[in-house]
Formats: structure tokens, sequence, C-alpha cells
């Protein structure tokens, strides 16, 4: 199976369902040829309205249209979304509770060579933080046309974060999504490795190193960071430690959201992959997850540490 | 929509009333906004007395003409409207910022009957709006939408970036007022930063401007009839108005910008505002 980005998925997925809810309308900062709304905007011209380059407008216009019962998607990158727009989602968006679903693409360091200013590492804590916020970010291309579908279908604002790089595919066409539950991959009984969006694949990829040294380890995917899966969460710390994963900062991501679940729970050894309170910069992706610790072999160090 | 000299004097007794209750609140609340209040009642009072097509048994009626009050602030003058409209009792008006009550310090859609967007945070206003505007033109619906902003709101970037779009997607159903009183928290706007020429700025972006008397009924009413005539550009509709209008003590004063009346002040207050 070829490699696919999140967010070509996040394109097909939107045009198909703009045939079958005619609700759906599409809004883009200047950006639809990487965000992919482009596809919807061919398809759709009349549903699609690019706002050119003004997030603030952005999220404000798509929330009165979700006042007239629109479910907009407002597609942008997940640096502007998230920090430019902050204020607009939440006092326009999350606090009146509107139907608007909030795309962001380019999330994380795998943006690459645009650098530090391009590579969102904060938007999952920045959007954790609101209330009514539900938080998706789908690991493969499978995972994020289901989860687009669930996210139209879900009432209530909507983060879904994208990712620019191409990802291995993890699940087939038999896989079925459901908002809010976590997935285990692969049972285990040694230690936890939970990660969230491109970083799943990696973590599956430890789990095959760490077979080789006699660890068994159990996989889950949190596809919804908000609201977390307590219960996957509390299997996990029956393994006694735990690994956590994302292309994100360790202050306020996955990382936390699982550290505070089981610091009110079952406190359990845990570490912590992600960017260590740290900004990225120019360079190709590989290269940047070698050099941030974001490969399966880091996943891998820290569950072995963990273990001793 | 022409307006006849008895609608004129129903409206003016409707905003006195508007006026008195907007000083009961803010006194009864210890806090709220009276100057800005004051300033846009009677804009409130034209749209939603006899130029909206709303309907308070009916709320969320899909077909209701929309009203964002972007200056959010001046939620007292929007709830004593809504009271006086019939969607929900006029005695409810005094738990306005009270633990529990429906009537937040500024407006919320998801508490109050009749209010059709959350707002307070300046800026934000038009761009709702917008949509509102879009979603019509996309459902081939006839209502219209009108928001209303504070002239020191026009300092926020959003507003303009809004303005862009209402222009560039053609809103003709959509109406924009300013409620022009000059003052904002730290002075008048042409000292702390100002927004001026307010209309050109506007011309600039596409809009249809006309200027009316924010406190002249029939002026207002003539500015809507141009904005509902006017076709493939939206309408801006500045509106030169006093802050505090109606109270002499707080007319044009900055000072009560953001400060309740005493009971005292009040009771004076409410004196000037008897016929």
């Amino acid at each position: 199976m070829p490699k696919i980005a999140t967010r070509e998925a996040y394109g097909e997925a939107l045009a198909e369902l703009g045939e079958e809810i005619k609700d759906i309308v599409v809004l883009d900062a200047d950006l639809s040829k990487s965000t992919k709304t482009s596809v919807f905007a061919k398809k759709f011209p009349e549903r699609f309205f690019n706002m050119g380059i003004a997030e603030q407008n952005l999220m404000g216009t798509a929330a009165g249209l979700a006042t007239c019962g629109k479910i907009p998607f407002a597609s942008t990158f997940a640096v502007f979304a998230t920090g430019r727009a902050f204020e607009q989602i939440r006092n326009s968006i999350c606090y009146p509770n509107l139907n608007v679903k909030i795309a962001a693409s380019h999330a994380g360091i795998t943006v690459g060579e645009d650098g530090a200013t391009h590579q969102s590492v904060e938007d999952i804590a920045i959007m954790r933080s609101l209330p009514n916020m539900t938080i998706i970010a789908p690991a493969d291309a499978v995972e994020t046309k289901q989860a687009v579908r669930a996210a139209a279908m879900l009432k209530g604002p909507v983060y879904l974060r994208l990712g620019r790089h191409p990802v291995e595919p993890i699940f087939d066409e038999n896989y079925k999504f459901e908002p809010g539950k976590g997935v285990i991959l692969k049972n285990g009984k040694d230690v936890a490795l939970i990660a969230t969006g491109t970083m799943v694949a990696e973590a599956l990829k430890a789990a095959e190193m760490l077979a080789k040294d006699g660890i068994d380890a159990m996989v889950i995917n949190i596809h919804t960071i908000k609201p977390i899966d307590k219960e996957v969460i509390m299997q996990a710390a029956e393994c006694g430690a735990i690994v956590t994963a994302e292309e994100h900062s360790i202050v306020g991501g996955l990382g936390s959201a699982v550290a505070e679940v089981l610091a009110e729970e079952k406190p359990t050894p845990m570490k912590r992959i992600g960017l260590r309170d740290v900004f990225g910069q120019s360079g190709r992706p590989e290269e940047l997850m070698k050099v941030y610790g974001l490969t399966a072999e880091d996943i891998a160090k820290a569950a072995r540490s963990l273990r001793r | 929509m022409a307006i006849t000299r008895e609608k004129v004097e129903e409206l003016t007794a409707i905003a006195r009333r508007v006026r008195r209750h907007i000083i009961d609140m803010t006194s009864e609340a210890g806090s709220g906004h009276p100057g800005g209040s004051l300033s846009c009642g009677d804009i409130l009072v034209a749209l939603y007395f006899h130029v909206m097509k709303v309907d308070p048994q009916n709320p969320d009626w899909p077909e209701r003409d929309r009203l964002v009050l972007s200056k959010g602030h001046a939620a007292p003058a929007l709830y004593a409207v809504l009271a006086e409209k019939g969607y929900f009792p006029v005695e409810e008006l005094l738990t306005l910022r009270k633990i529990n009550s429906r009537l937040q310090g500024h407006p919320d859609m998801k508490k109050t009957p009749g209010v059709d967007m959350t707002t307070g945070s300046l800026g934000q206003g038009l761009s709702a709006a917008n949509g509102m505007a879009i979603a019509a033109k996309l459902d081939g619906k006839d209502y219209r939408v009108y928001a209303v902003l504070g002239d020191g709101e026009l300092q926020e970037g959003q507003v303009w970036e809004a303005a862009m779009a209402a222009s560039h997607y053609k809103l003709d159903n959509l109406t924009a007022f300013v409620d022009h009183n000059g003052l904002q928290i730290d002075g008048p706007i042409a000292e702390v930063m100002s927004p001026e020429i307010i209309q050109d700025k506007f011309r600039a972006f596409g809009w249809n401007v006309v200027d009316v008397d924010g406190h002249d009924f029939e002026d207002i009413i003539r500015g809507i009839e141009e904005a509902v005539n006017t076709k493939g550009r939206p309408t801006v509709i500045v509106a030169k108005t006093v802050k505090g209008k109606g109270v002499p003590f707080m007319e044009n004063q900055v000072d009560w910008h953001g400060k309740a009346p005493s009971r005292q002040q009040a009771e004076e207050a409410l004196k000037a505002l008897e016929q």
C-alpha cells in the first residue's frame, strides 16, 4: 500500500460527503491546494468559500453559517487555525457550542523545510483547553476518511488534526472508527505504547523492536484526544509502564492528557515522546523526526528505560 | 417601510422605556455598560419594532431576520428591547449579570431567547453576520441580517477582514450599523486610535454608505430603506449618536462607558427619562 498524507484523504472524504450531506460548506484561507479542499471546491463551487488570508474572519464566518444550520468545515494550516484565530474559536465557536469543524492541515514537525513558523507543535494543547471542543488526530488515510465523516455527524465543534507528509497505511477498509474510543492495535503485558496521529506507525514499529528484546508491548491508537478514552488508558496502566508518543510538544498534548488521567486514577510510571518544549527548524521530515527524538527507536528506548 | 408620525411616537415611547430599563438593569447589577447601551438603543428599537421580521413566540424561526450585536457590551439595550418585544418577561431584566441568570454580561445565544449570536469580544460580530447572510443566499431565503458595531470596535483588524469578504461575496442582504458615538474606554476614539474617516474606509472596501442621525427614527428608517434597496453590495449605516443619550449627566461622558449608576444616580437618570 502506498503512503498517503492525511490531508489528501481529507480532501477526498469532503468531496464524497458533500454529495451526501448537502449542509456541508467548506471555507479556506487561500490554502485550498495545500489543505486539499480544492477537491471539494471543484465539485461544489457554490458551497466553497475562499476567505482569503484572513483566518479570524474564516472562523467567525463559519460560526455564522453554523447558526443557520450549515456544517462548515473551516480549513487552514494548524498554526494559523489554532494560533491566529484562537479567540475566535473560543468565543464565536466553542462558547456557543456551534457546529463548526476546524480541519487543520500541516500539523506537526513533518511540515519540514518551512521551519518553526509553520510547524504546529502546540495546537492540541491550545484546543484541549477549550470546553465543548472534540479533538481528533487520525493516524492514516483510512482513519482520516472515517474521522471526517464522524466529525460531520457529531454535533458541536471538532478539531481535526491533519498532516502534510505521506504516512504509512495502518488500517484496512474494514476498520470502524468510533469517536472517543481508543484502539488497541496490539495486546501486550510489559509496557503500553500510546500514540496519536503520525506517531501510531512509529509505535507499531517500536513494538516490533521491543519484541526482539523479549518485551511484550501493548500498542494503542488514541485518535480522539478529547474527550480522551479513560477506559483504554486504565487498561494500558495494567502493564505498569506507559510511553506516549505524539508529533507535538510534550506540554499539553496527548502525553499530558494521559498523565492527567493516570495521576488521578492510577499513578503509573511513564515517559512522553514529543518535542521537549522547543521549537523546530527547517529540514526534511525524516531528519527532523530523528533530531527531535520522534522515531520508533526513541519510543523503544523510552520503553526499555521504564522497564529497568 | 415608510414610517408614519404615529409610529415615530410609538417608537419614541418604547425607546424611553428601553432607556429606563438600561438604567434600572445596570444599577441593580452594580456593573455593566450604560453609555454605549443608551447610544445604540434607538437603532435597536427601530430594527425590532419597525423593520425586522421576527416572532418572539418562536425565537428560532428559521425565516427570521437576524441581528448580531457585535458591540456586545451594549447587551442591556438588546435585552431591554427583546423584553419589550415579548421574548421574555420585563421583570427578568433585573437579573442582569446575576448568578444563574439568562442575561449574561455579554449576549449569549444559548441562554437568552432572541439572541442570534454570542458576542462580546469586539471585532467578531460582522464575520458571524457574513456567515448568516451567506447561508441565506445559499438557501435562497429572503431573511436579512443586521449587525451593530461600535466605532471604537473598528480598530479591530477582523472587522476589515469581514468588510472585505462581505463586499467580495456581494452580501446585499447584510446591513451593518456603526454606532458612532465617538468615545471608547480610554477616551475619544479620535485620540485613542482614530478609525476616521469611517465612511471612506467602508467605501474603499466596496460598501454602500449611508449617514444617519442615530436618534432620529425617520432618518434611521431612511437609511435602512436605502440598504434594502441597494443590490450587489452590503450597506453600512454610520449612525451619529450620543454616548449616554437621554441622561444629561451621562451624555458624552467617557466615564459612563463601563460604570453602573448608583441607586441615587439611577433615580436622577430615571427622572430625566420621564416624559
